[in-house]
Order: C-alpha cells, then structure tokens, then sequence
C-alpha cells in the first residue's frame, strides 16, 4: 500500500482542530514558504508538476505565474469548494476532515501570488463542510496565522456559500457568482489571472489542489513530482462510486490503473457481475469500456481512449445496467444545469434530453442516434464555456461505443 | 416567523449585512450571503423580499429577480417545515434511486416539487449531491442521508413528524 499523504487525517481523530492538524506536521510547509521568496514558492511548485485537480488538469504553478508581477492591484485567490460534477466527492472529505490542510494550502498560494485576501466558495448544499470549515478558519484567525494584522503583510480569508448551481464550479462563473451576479461564465480573454473577480488579478484553484502544497513545500517539488508519472506529479484522491464493493475516496499515485481501482482498492464488482462500462472523471468524461481500463489515471492515461481524467471521479457500471436509462439520466442532468447563456448548449441540452427520454419510453426513432451525435460534434467548442463540450463527452460515448444497445430498443419500442 | 410580504430585518440583522457588505471589495459580493439571510428570516423569497433587499444594495429588484431564480436553493414560494431532497444523478440511480422516489411519492402522497398538505415536507428530486460513496442519499434540511432503503427512510420521515 502506497503512502498515505492527502488522505493521511481522513481517519485521525479530531484532525480537524488546529491542535490535532499540529500534531500531525501541520503548518511546516507553511512556515517554510513564509521564510521564501514568492518565485520561489512557484518554482517549487512547477518542479512538483501539480495540476489542476478540480477537473482541467492546468499546471498549478504556470497558472499563478500569469498573475501580472509588480502590480499593485490588490490580487485574489479564490478556491473552488463548489464541488459538482457527479460522482465526485473528495473535496468535501478535505473540507470536513483536513480543513487546516486547506488553510495551509491557501497560505501558501497567496504568498506565491502576493494576494492578501482570499475568497472560498462553498457549494451551498454543503452545510456540514462549511461549519466545520467555518471553524478551522476561526482558530487560524485566533491562532494567528489568518488576519489583516499578521507579520508579513497578512493574509485574509471570507467563505462565500453557493446557492445550488453546477456552473458555478466553472471558474468565470464562480467568479460572477461571487460578485453578486448569477452564476453565468465569461468571455476569455480577459483571463482571470488578468481580469478577475472584482476586476482584478485573481487565480482559482480547487480544494484538493491547495491541500498538496503543504506537503509540497514540505518535502520538495521533485519528491511529489516523483511519486506521479511524467505528465503529472503525485497521488490524487480518486472519488470511486456506482457497482463496486468498496465505494469512498481513494488516495493512489496517479500512475494507479483504471483496473486497480475498481479491482484492487475498490473490491471488484458485488454480485459476481461483470464490468459494463466505467466514467473515468467525472459525469463529463467520455464513458470507456471493460477493453479500456488498463491505463494509468493520470491526465494523459484516459486521455489516450478519448476521454478525460477530470475531476477523477469514477463511476462504474456492472452489466444490469441499460445504458440509454444512463444517458438519459446523464442528459437530464446537463439540460437542468446548462446557464442558458449560449444558445448552442441551452438548446441542444434541452433537445437531447427530450429525445434520450423519449428513447427509453420505447419511443425513441430510428433517425434519433444520429440527430444527437450530430448536434452534439457540431456544437462542440461553439460556447464560452467548456460545460456543453463536458455534455458532449457522454452523449457521444454512450451512443458510439453501444449503438446495438440503443438500436435494439429502438426496434423493441420498449425499454428492456 | 416575520411576514415574507412586509420584510424587514431587525437591527441586528442589519448590522450583519453591512458586516457581509464589507467584506467584498464591492458590496454586492454580499448578495448571495444576504439572500441566504433574508430566506432563512422568511421562509422564502418574496417579490417584497427582493425589492426590500435590492434597496440594501442599490440594485434593482429585476437584478435581485435574476440572481433568485438562477439558483435551486432559493425559494419563490413557502415551502414546508422540512425540506427532503433525494438525489436522481448517475450514481444513486444505479443504486436504486429510483425506488427511493417512489417510496417517498407514496409515503409523502405529493409529487417531486410539491409540499405536503400539512405543509410539512417539500419534496424534491435533486441533481448530484457529491455524496456518491453513501449512494442512495439525499439531503434532510441541513444533513446528508445515505445507503437508503425505503426502511431507512420511514425512520427518518418519523423523525420529521
């Protein structure tokens, strides 16, 4: 069994008290990068080959070295806590049993990017995680390590609660969602890092993301490089759920397979059944089948079947499952949450979720299957944001990679 | 609980939302913290309650209208005492959500989205709650309930009685 190091105080008892977080080598990496230069901090941090790991998988020190040098606008580091996409589920496990590693995570960052306030926003559904998250916040402001007053320039922390709204897991859409706004994505360029929340400079990184830096400036970029495989650096927290005998959050090198997870830490499929299908990142993520899954989860490994590692959330389905009944549920999905801004998205979601519900009435036609890949390839790229290219992973796999399926309950005219 | 028709936050209430107001560089940043408030002061968010809260921002209630109708958690209408929200995304479908819903239709005696006569539960079917590993689960108020089974579920509606 692999080191445990994001996961390591998921089971320690109350590690989510400043003391317990001490106790376990808390705040080292932080008092190390408050001792560093802030280019520094991002070096070490681009050797590690940390990336993104809320879903687009964008090298984390590169990103925070777009924030402009020099400027003397006031810069923001936002985390993205508003942990959506289906069948993921990591983050809320750090924000309710590790919230320090957060904070620690979050300081950090901000020395890196010289940011002196920092905004989480919470997933509004999120309760549970926020009060406990709340708390951490409150004792590293009396501790000392939080506040406008701390040596060094300090740095300050508000935790902005969501209202119900997938987008606003979409970085510009947080952002307007911050600002008071709904939660619509916008035009890039500007980029963030440019033009971001309030106007100004601001990076975004997700939850788990900011909990590596600790650990990171701990024991060196090269060693968390080290423990990945060449495209990416470290472990991740794989969200593992559906037709397995062991679900939860799984902590492996990102070098882990497809197959291990769902055979080694997961404990296979219940019932002796056989593996249908499985989605490797997230409901977004291109659905691979039983010939695909002996490939390293890292970004590039389901990459290379035409899919995407995501949010690493893997979903898995045995062989009861009807596939059209998936996408169905998949497509209902995506029309409720498209933002409605971009026509190609709003409609095409809307439609697909009709004709994939008509299908498993037994009403689906003949021509249906072709109408949604068409709709679907065309569209693709033609919006502001990624979220319809994230809908399109799965109506084309689903439909492609199991036409028989869909073909045969088409001639039935009723669903099996 | 104060009359959603007539708003008005007490002193206290309005110390906290200039406290909300001030710690966003803009103030507006503080709209949806101030519209979690206001619903949990009302009930819900009323077309009063909107116009009232727009003149604690300076924007306008069409402004304030597109904000609460973008989000789920806002309410426009009362809603019950307790709030059941079972979720229908991939991972809990696979595991029987569907069952679930049916249970609770029957139970509840209302559909999706409707609220009990005795104005108790406001049932809804909601999309992934990022809970996956408990699948079954839905959201009771403020708690996650997971591995249901309708058993499971009779427990917990007895408990909102």
């Amino acid at each position: 069994m692999a080191e445990k190091i994001l996961s390591k105080n998921f089971d320690v008892r109350d590690a989510h008290t400043l003391r317990v977080y001490r106790e376990t080598g808390g705040y080292r990496g932080w008092d190390k990068a408050r001792g560093m230069e802030p280019a520094a901090i991002t070096e070490e941090v681009k050797k590690s080959n940390l990336r993104g790991l809320g879903g687009a998988g964008f090298p984390t020190g590169v990103k925070w070295s777009f924030i402009p040098k020099g400027s003397t606008a006031p810069k923001y580091l936002v985390v993205n806590a508003d942990e959506g996409e289906p069948g993921t589920f990591k983050d809320r496990y750090i924000l309710e049993r590790d919230p320090h590693a957060l904070i620690e995570g979050m300081l950090i960052a901000a020395r890196a990017i010289d940011s002196r306030l920092g905004f989480v926003y919470i997933r509004g559904e999120y309760v549970q995680p926020w009060r406990v998250f709340s708390a951490a916040v409150k004792e590293a402001y009396d501790a000392g390590l939080l506040g406008k007053e701390v040596p060094g320039g300090g740095f300050e922390v508000v935790i902005h609660r969501g209202a119900g709204a997938y987008i606003c897991g979409e970085e510009t859409g947080l952002i307007s969602s911050l600002e008071g706004k709904k939660g619509w994505p916008k035009l890039k360029p500007p980029f963030p890092a440019i033009k971001g929340a309030f106007g100004q400079p601001t990076t975004v990184n997700n939850v788990e993301t900011l909990a590596c830096l600790p650990h990171i400036l701990t024991r060196g970029g090269e060693w968390f490089a080290g423990l990945g495989t060449k495209s990416e650096g470290g472990t991740r927290l794989y969200s593992v759920s559906g037709h397995v005998a062991r679900p939860g959050v799984v902590e492996a090198p990102v070098s882990v397979t497809l197959r291990q997870l769902i055979y080694e830490h997961c404990g296979g499929i219940p019932g002796g059944r056989a593996l249908k299908a499985v989605v490797p990142g997230g409901s977004s993520a291109a659905i691979l089948t039983p010939d695909e899954i002996d490939i390293p989860m890292d970004v590039d490994g389901p990459k290379s079947k035409g899919s995407m590692i995501g949010s690493a959330g893997v979903i898995v389905m045995d062989d009861t499952v009807s596939i059209p009944d998936a996408l169905m549920v998949v497509a209902r999905f995506y029309a409720h949450e498209s933002c409605g801004q971009c026509t190609p998205c709003r409609e095409s979601t809307g439609w697909i979720y009709k004709m994939s519900h008509r299908l498993v009435e037994g009403k689906g036609r003949k021509e249906d299957l072709d109408t949604i890949l068409d709709v679907a390839k065309r569209g693709a790229g033609t919006t502001i944001c990624a979220f319809y290219d994230g809908a399109v992973g799965p109506y084309i796999s689903y439909i492609e990679k199991f036409r028989e399926e869909f073909e045969a309950l088409i001639r039935s005219g009723a669903h099996a | 609980m104060p009359d959603p028709r007539r708003p008005q936050f007490s002193a206290e209430q309005l110390a906290e939302v200039r406290r909300l107001q001030g710690l966003y560089p803009d103030k507006q940043g503080a709209l949806l913290p101030v519209l979690h408030l206001a619903q949990d002061t009302f009930g819900y968010i009323s077309l009063e309650i909107e116009e009232y809260v727009g003149t604690l921002f300076d924007l306008s209630p069409a402004h304030v209208h597109e904000v609460v109708t973008f989000y789920t958690m806002f309410f426009q209408k009362p809603r019950g005492r307790h709030i059941v929200a079972v979720c229908h995304n991939l991972s809990c479908h696979l595991l029987g959500a569907k069952g679930i819903i049916e249970h609770l239709k029957e139970r509840l005696g209302v559909e999706p989205g409707e609220t009990t006569a005795d104005g108790n539960v406001t049932f809804l079917t909601v999309e992934c709650l990022c809970a996956c590993e408990q699948a079954p689960m839905m959201q009771v108020d403020d708690r996650y309930e997971g591995l249901l089974t309708a058993d499971k579920v009779d427990g917990i509606l007895r408990g909102l009685a």
